[in-house]
């Protein structure tokens, strides 16, 4: 299991044990955090599961693919340098203890 | 104690209904029933990610069954609703048992339709709608050396991706000229057609399947409708669904194919609402009856519908979007092509990346991109808005596309 820590816009936070091999998004669907929308399922093409990564784990995340680029350009939220879609990162026991901030809107 | 409100059908729309009536403040009980063992989960990865190894089971699951149960959302699954009774404000199961409700929700989603071919019966000859189907595709990909599509539609393409990856030789049959044709035009049909074949898969397209045979009752092969034969140790049926309107039907709603229900999600008795795929809407606007069958839509009537329990008009009027993947390319669908006059291309289809803008009398209705993320989404906002970027602009690339 990979700790990850899901922090709410009002600072609610929820740690979750998430299987390794999993990603991001599905941590967070399965335990109705309803600030991950994740409309498509994890196919990249919805970006309502886009959260800010803190940044002392970004480096250990590969960077965004073309298309997870292409949709974080079009995320309802402001778009920051921290900022992916939670779907495409996968959890290895490396990102233990990551945290997540959600973002004020998704769609 | 007042009855709760029931969902029939735990899928996309269902759940959406449920999570909807609690984000809109009903306090009540909530009945969710599937026929289904499983929570709720994502359908478009069986085809994708499922498939290719991707995802397991739990993970493509919307919610656990303890995060519903938080919710005081009750999850009732594996059991069928087997008749409504209007009068009585009543369902009732297969095993007798009979729920009274305050307000009913259908969202029975759709079946597969069949093939009725000789031989459609044999084992190894399978359909993709739910979690069991694609484990049963799964499995069998791990040891087929022939595959057969029947049907060049969205699924039937992802399964031949998915079989290709897994090795297997691969055939699509697709009775109509061009792949994909009730959704995308013949620009999109030919880029497909031309990936799918650089990747080895043979499509016979204006071909359809007369004889599906086998030995010991496992399918070994088929004919098409030119006597051609192919070998299959699996034959992926995707030629299409029909709605779960039965239900409904026998209840005395109005059905046209599909639950008829307005923008607002509501059914022809005014306690009963519907949403996603058992649904046709009748279309204001232009007409005639339409159906979606797309996550986008069970969301967006599930909210609507969720609203209209709770004696609200929310309208779902957002513009269409769909996406399917194949390999590494992405195509994303925002607004309805059909009807276009005209169309212009945004970027060169030989590069893999480009979309494809389709107007009807200088208004665009519709926008198609392969591997163009930012369009997609620029797309959507500008069919949301209304708005019709000259065509000038759309082609030349160098200059930049925006909302005004
Ligand atoms: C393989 C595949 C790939 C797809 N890919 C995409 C895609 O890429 N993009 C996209 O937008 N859409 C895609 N779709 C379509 C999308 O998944 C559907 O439009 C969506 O799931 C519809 O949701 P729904 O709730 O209406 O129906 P469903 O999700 O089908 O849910 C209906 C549920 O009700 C149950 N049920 C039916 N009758 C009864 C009864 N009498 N009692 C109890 N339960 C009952 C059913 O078993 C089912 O579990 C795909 C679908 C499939 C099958
Ligand atoms: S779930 Fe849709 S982009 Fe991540």
């Amino acid at each position: 299991m990979v700790k990850v820590i899901y922090v709410e816009q009002d600072g609610a936070r929820h740690d979750i044990d998430v299987p390794e091999g999993w990603t991001v998004m599905q941590g967070a669907q399965r335990n109705g955090l309803d600030g991950i929308e994740a409309e498509c399922g994890g196919s990249c093409c919805c970006a309502t599961c886009h959260v800010y990564v803190a940044e002392d784990m970004l480096g250990l995340i590969p960077p965004p693919g073309e298309m997870e680029d292409g949709m974080l350009d079009n995320v309802v939220a402001e778009r920051r340098p921290n900022s992916r879609l939670s779907c495409q990162i996968t959890l290895t026991a490396a990102l233990d203890g990551l945290v997540v901030h959600l973002p004020e809107a998704q769609s | 104690m007042a009855a709760p409100i029931v969902i029939v059908g735990a899928g996309q729309a269902g759940l959406q209904i449920a999570e909807s009536l609690r984000g809109g403040k009903y306090e009540g009980e909530i009945l969710l029933i599937g026929d289904e063992p499983v929570p709720p989960y994502h359908r478009p990865p069986l085809s994708k990610d499922v498939l290719l190894g991707l995802a397991l089971g739990e993970q493509i699951e919307i919610r656990s069954r303890e995060t519903l149960a938080r919710k005081n959302i009750t999850l009732l699954t594996g059991v069928p609703v087997q008749a409504i009774n209007r009068e009585r404000r009543q369902i009732a199961m297969a095993d007798g048992t009979r729920y009274d409700y305050r307000g009913l929700a259908l969202a029975t989603g759709a079946r597969l339709r069949r093939l009725t071919v000789p031989g459609s019966e044999l084992q190894g000859v399978v359909g993709l709608r739910s979690l069991a189907d694609s484990h049963v595709i799964l499995a069998a990909l791990k040891t087929a050396r022939h595959v057969a599509v029947v049907g060049g539609g969205f699924i039937g393409l992802e399964v031949a991706a998915a079989a290709r990856k897994a090795g297997a030789q691969v055939t699509v049959f697709e009775a109509g000229d061009r792949l994909m044709a009730r959704a995308v035009a013949p620009v999109l049909s030919d880029f497909f057609l031309a990936l799918h074949e650089a990747q080895g898969v043979e499509v016979r397209l204006g071909r359809t399947v007369m004889e599906i045979v086998g030995k010991e009752g496992r399918v070994t092969g088929l004919y098409g409708d030119d006597g051609g034969f192919r070998r299959a140790d699996l034959v992926v049926v995707g030629i299409g669904i029909e709605a779960n309107d039965r239900l409904a039907a026998a209840a005395g709603l109005d059905c046209d194919r599909g639950i008829v229900v307005d923008a607002c999600s509501r059914t022809s008795d005014p306690l009963i609402v519907a949403a996603g795929d058992c649904t046709v809407l009748r279309d204001a606007v232009h007409g005639g009856m339409r159906r979606l069958e797309s996550v986008q839509n069970a969301v967006e009537q599930g909210k609507s519908a969720a609203a209209a329990l709770l004696g609200q008009e929310r309208p779902f009027s957002q513009t269409p979007w769909f996406w399917s993947t194949q390999y590494d390319v992405t195509l994303q669908m925002a607004g309805l092509s059909t009807g276009y006059d005209s169309l212009v291309l945004r970027g060169n289809p030989a590069t893999g990346a480009f979309s494809v803008f389709y107007y009807r009398q200088d208004r665009l209705i519709a926008v198609e991109s392969v591997n163009r993320p930012q369009d997609h989404m620029l797309a959507r906002k500008l069919l949301d808005a209304g708005q019709s970027p000259s065509p000038e602009v759309v082609a030349d690339e160098g200059s930049k596309l925006a909302l005004a």
